[in-house]
């Protein structure tokens, strides 16, 4: 494998916050065209490696290249590399389908003649086009994630990050977004690179899979490699014998709070 | 540019199509007009002072200005918190053009609902001084929208949750403005009170908005210029420094 091939390099990446570390020197390499799973319990430290990968979090130590280029110094060169779909909805409620995508494509630069060609041909892709002067508020869960899947590809990334992608969706929808990941994938060529806890999505869908814990990589391979290497009959098996049976306790900080109530507000 | 644009554009369209919000800012403001202009308005004019409800009218067009963009720059922390801040932390776009454009389009919304109180003022009988003024009044309406409109941003940039917003509330917003001679003449106060009214900014949006509209000013409008122009800066300059620190 020729090294320009590796669309993805981590190297002995660290961040601390006053004294907890979060990730903890970890290493890795995704190839360009892989799609790459981020397998680990709440709290394991996958977020804050993706924000650090995507330029939101500045690492305490290690190096990143994105697309051959670093996070803390060439920040728009790896934004304009990449799209994400975040964790939370990052859409604005107030603007239409249509508007949410304009929006993007305004921040990303894109001419307006392609960017109106291009939020169609997406929107179509993602059948929300007959409900593009809509305002994202009256939207489904599952639209909203169709909706910011379009609009993190209207810029054609390279790399595709998706945080969680189907937390909170239910099966028909979830099948349906991944069926729109893959055959991406495949037709365009997009690195995929997302995070989750669902193991039967990471066993369907990823062809390589570094679990994570505790902020370390604990193991990292084929899903068959996996179940491999600590003898267990399924993933599922294979991923609680990596990270034990304790059940991670996760502070409620108040970002959280605020979130369970707004999802309260929202319901 | 072109983004600064859309992110000005953004925040318009979100304020044109919450029409619940612009009335319910408007009933405050409204009810302060009615209550205290007629109900002080006759000892005022015993005492000399002349027709409180033109005296007051400034005062109360600065309130609601300082009122909506004070919160159009503490918006920031539920963009930050409910996700759309990170589309626009991770566009190829500068943080100072992302302030730029939010900042404007805040101020324009707080100028937006000064203009809308200012017409319904003259629905209950306020009559500007002199109307070729108007203009300059619209210009320093602007710059207390943009003053404060940084400084909401400023503080929502440092704290990380809504928690702290009752404290801003009561230990801001209102003591700006209470103190800021909205509600009452600057001569003759007290000595203490009156230099702690010299240091509240909006006292001198006040007096620049009593200046330009009924042609009373206490400290003179370019001092009132001066004073403004130098402390947006500053809060700006602060604003984008602390905006640009934030991690989500």
């Amino acid at each position: 494998m020729a090294k320009q091939d590796l669309i993805i390099k981590v190297n002995e990446l660290t961040k601390r916050y006053n004294g907890f570390v979060a990730v903890d020197n970890i290493s890795f390499t995704v190839k360009k065209g892989e799609v790459f799973a981020f397998l680990g319990p709440n709290g394991a430290g996958k977020s804050t490696t993706l924000k650090m990968l995507t330029t939101l979090l500045r690492p305490t130590a290690g190096e990143i290249q994105i697309n051959g280029f670093d996070p803390v110094d060439q920040q728009d060169e790896v934004r304009r590399s990449f799209g994400i779909v975040f964790q939370d909805p990052s859409l604005d409620d107030e603007l239409t389908a249509y508007e949410n995508m304009d929006f993007h494509g305004v921040l990303y630069h894109l001419p307006s003649s392609l960017r109106r060609k291009r939020i169609e041909e997406l929107l179509r892709i993602v059948e929300l086009w007959d409900r593009k002067n809509y305002l994202v508020k009256t939207f489904s869960g599952g639209m909203k994630r169709r909706l910011e899947i379009a609009r993190g590809l209207l810029h054609h990334p390279k790399i595709f990050f998706l945080d969680e992608p189907t937390l909170g969706l239910d099966p028909q929808t979830r099948n349906q977004i991944w069926d729109y990941i893959k055959s991406l994938n495949k037709k365009e060529n997009i690195t995929i690179f997302f995070t989750t806890h669902y193991l039967e999505e990471a066993e369907r869908v990823a062809q390589r899979i570094a679990v994570i814990d505790h902020g370390r990589i604990i193991a990292e391979g084929t899903s068959q490699s996996l179940k491999v290497a600590t003898q267990a009959s399924s993933l599922e098996e294979a991923f609680l014998k990596l990270t034990g049976h304790a059940i991670r306790e996760e502070e409620a900080t108040p970002v959280d709070q605020m979130r369970m109530r707004r999802r309260m507000f929202h319901r | 540019m072109e983004a600064i644009f859309i992110l000005w554009l953004r925040q318009l369209k979100r304020y044109l199509r919450s029409r619940s919000r612009i009335i319910g800012a408007l009933g405050q403001p409204l009810l302060f007009m009615v209550a205290l202009g007629f109900g002080f308005g006759p000892i005022f004019a015993r005492a000399g002072g002349g027709n409180y409800l033109q005296f007051l009218v400034p005062g109360i067009i600065s309130q609601s200005v300082l009122f909506t963009s004070l919160f159009a720059g503490i918006e920031v922390i539920w963009d930050r918190q409910f996700g759309f801040l990170k589309e626009t932390l991770v566009a190829p776009v500068s943080r100072l053009n992302i302030i730029i454009g939010k900042t404007l389009g805040g101020a324009t919304i707080a100028l937006l609902q000064g203009i809308i109180v200012f017409l319904l003022s003259l629905l209950i009988g306020f009559r500007p001084a002199n109307i070729l003024m108007l203009p300059l009044a619209f210009i320093f309406v602007f710059l207390i929208a943009l003053l404060f409109t940084a400084l909401g941003t400023a503080i929502a940039s440092m704290i990380e949750d809504m928690h702290g917003f009752q404290l801003i509330m009561n230990f801001l917003v209102m003591p700006l403005f209470f103190l800021s001679g909205a509600l009452f003449p600057l001569n003759g106060l007290p000595p203490l009170f009156g230099l702690i009214t010299r240091l509240d900014p909006l006292t001198y949006g006040v007096d620049s908005l009593r200046g330009s509209l009924i042609g009373a000013s206490h400290f003179g409008l370019i001092t009132d210029l001066v004073v403004l122009s130098i402390l947006s800066g500053i809060v700006l300059i602060t604003g984008s420094f602390l905006f640009s620190k934030i991690e989500v």
